[in-house]
């Protein structure tokens, strides 16, 4: 990678232009006030149009993205984003739509509303959906709000509390809070799954429901999620599914019969839209026949949800119809288990047996530490791995173990890609036995190696400042 | 094996106190500073705030998380170690050594809650 850190306004030089402007054929609409009028004139850079290319260009290779490499970021779903999807979302009908326009001109876009109600509620077992929230935490409290909802119209009101595992993403316990609902913790088994007996003290005429994403953060799937769902509705309460884990399922299993009311789905994970530093999310929720009362009404508002996203999740489901939808699940469980197989006899794995599309390791088994030399951690591998062309999983999460590393390759990487990644940490881990402080010092080939992401994070400076 | 010092007082949240005679020195355990990892910031309160007992006073930021620090003791900060602005790793370093506010109590009585070293050792599970 080209180390690159210029700002457009260094490239400046005085009375360089690389614009030439029509005559303005208007005549100008009177004079300002003085007082609103600018005194010195606009500090705008000064380039010229080759200086001003080169210098995007050189940027946007700064950039890491699944459109460059390898990019097993745990929980995260980073798979392919397919061009037609793009194609699709740049016709002219759909991508020169204003929400202002009158229905007559909107009758596609609503067309395709209703097909993808229809599309993801067979593939969750879901009654109806909206597809109004715009991303997962979005998603999260709307069906939050839902399940709310749905106790208060019964008369309900005692229903303050929320169940969630241990293993749970952060978001869950934090939508929880903000919809103004207790959080309650239920620990984790050994094997990583929740622990049914320490579940049933818990429910009781105060629980509003329980938030579960199925398989779990370890990638693992709650095997008895049947006896789970009987003890809450049992309890009158609810459950919630996070669906940011559904890549692994579809096609195969459906929340909805796994007993769940309420879920949402993250367009931009699962079906393949762009997300993490790229294009916005979209999070639409599912309800059960139950709940279908409570949704938003699609009328509510003609801004609805992120339409160019649902447009592309479309046409990904369209492109792969439903038999090769199952394919998705079955080679990211395949991708998932293979790397975690090849790679048990260098990193520590907690649990043992089949995950689905992700898995955790402990860290390293050797971490090299020796005399004043501290071992190799999770940070370290993570931080070397970008040497080595690749974008680091997601570390440190979940915090169920110290040295989290958590790995999810997704269904669209080659086999040729996987075992080079393999052969890369397989190298890493001997890199550690035999002098970690390779790993401490890492990265070595990047533009820049360690950032103090700390006083970067407390200090931002986010404006040009020419002094 | 995390090391514990006989003569202190600590905390459900893993704080130490350290007391001379109405003065109570605030850190965090050599578990707590384990169990964060490598400790990158220490966010605390100003000198002549006050503090509450079971109340949070500040966060201690790692390369894993942020973690809340809760006062053990209610009181007014006299003085805050400003050697952690600069160098929070010394929590990591010397956990019992890095203090991290001085409190001068209102309510010596509240250290009777607390666990003696032996408490919190078995309250750790070592």
């Amino acid at each position: 990678m080209k180390y690159y850190d210029k700002l457009i306004f260094e490239c400046s030089k005085e009375g360089r232009c690389g614009y030439s402007l029509p005559k303005n054929a208007f005549p100008a609409a009177g004079e300002l006030p003085q007082a609103l009028r600018r005194q010195a004139p606009l500090d705008l850079p000064q380039v010229s149009e080759p200086d001003v290319v080169r210098h995007y260009t050189n940027l946007s290779q700064m950039n890491f993205g699944v459109d460059t490499g390898f990019y097993p970021l745990g929980s995260c779903t980073m798979k392919y984003n397919p061009k037609i999807n793009e194609e699709m979302a740049a016709l002219q009908g759909f991508a020169g739509l204003h929400p202002l326009m009158p229905a007559r001109l909107t009758e596609g876009a609503c067309k395709v509303y209703e097909e993808m109600d229809k599309a993801l509620a067979a593939i969750t077992g879901m009654y109806k959906f909206t597809l109004a929230p715009c991303a997962g935490a979005h998603g999260e409290l709307t069906g939050l709000m839902l399940m709310r909802q749905y106790h208060i119209n019964r008369g309900d009101l005692n229903r303050t509390k929320v169940i969630v595992p241990d293993s749970a993403h952060g978001t869950n316990p934090a939508s929880a809070a903000v919809c103004g609902l207790e959080v309650v913790e239920v620990k984790s088994l050994e094997n990583g799954r929740i622990d049914v007996e320490a579940l049933k003290p818990l429910l009781g005429p105060d629980i509003a429901g329980i938030m579960m994403t199925n398989p779990n953060t370890l990638g693992l799937f709650e095997t008895e999620i049947k006896t789970i769902a009987a003890l809450v509705h049992e309890a009158g309460g609810l459950l919630y599914y996070d669906g940011a884990n559904m890549n692994p399922l579809m096609g195969v299993v459906r929340p909805g019969d796994m007993g769940f009311d309420i879920m949402h789905l993250n367009l931009h994970k699962t079906f393949s839209t762009p997300h993490g530093g790229g294009g916005p999310g979209s999070g639409p929720v599912g309800v059960a026949q139950k709940l279908v009362d409570c949704l938003p009404s699609i009328r509510v508002s003609a801004f609805h949800g992120n339409f160019g996203v649902i447009l592309r999740a479309y046409a990904y489901i369209l492109s792969l119809g439903q038999e090769h939808l199952r394919k998705v699940g079955e080679y990211a469980v395949l991708s998932a288990n293979y790397i975690k197989e090849s790679l048990k006899d260098v990193y520590k794995l907690p649990i043992e047996g089949v995950c689905k599309h992700e898995f955790v390791f402990d860290g390293l088994i050797n971490d090299g530490a020796h005399d004043d030399v501290p071992g190799a951690t999770t940070l370290d591998v993570a931080k070397r791995l970008l040497d080595y062309g690749f974008h680091a999983p997601t570390i440190y999460f979940p915090l169920l173990f110290h040295q989290a590393l958590m790995i999810e390759p997704t269904e669209t990487e080659s086999k040729e890609t996987i075992d080079a990644f393999i052969d890369v940490m397989r190298k890493i881990a001997a890199e550690a036995a035999q002098d970690p402080n390779i790993l401490h010092e890492a990265p070595h080939n990047t533009p820049i190696s360690r950032p103090d992401e700390t006083t970067a994070a407390r200090n931002p400076i986010l404006k040009y400042q020419e002094n | 094996m995390s090391k514990i010092i006989e003569g202190l007082k600590y905390s459900e949240s893993h704080e130490w106190v350290k007391v001379e005679g109405n003065i109570a020195y605030i850190g965090v355990t050599d578990f707590a500073q384990k169990e964060m990892g490598d400790i990158t910031y220490v966010d605390m309160p100003e000198e002549g705030d006050d503090v509450i007992a079971g109340e949070e006073f500040g966060a201690l930021e790692s390369v894993k998380a942020s973690s809340e620090l809760i006062s053990p003791v209610s009181g007014t900060v006299v003085l805050v170690n400003g050697e952690l602005e600069d160098a929070p790793e010394k929590v990591n370093e010397d956990a019992y050594g890095a203090w991290i506010i001085k409190v001068e109590m209102s309510l010596p009585s509240e250290l009777d809650a607390l666990m003696d070293a032996a408490g919190y050792k078995a309250n750790i599970g070592e």
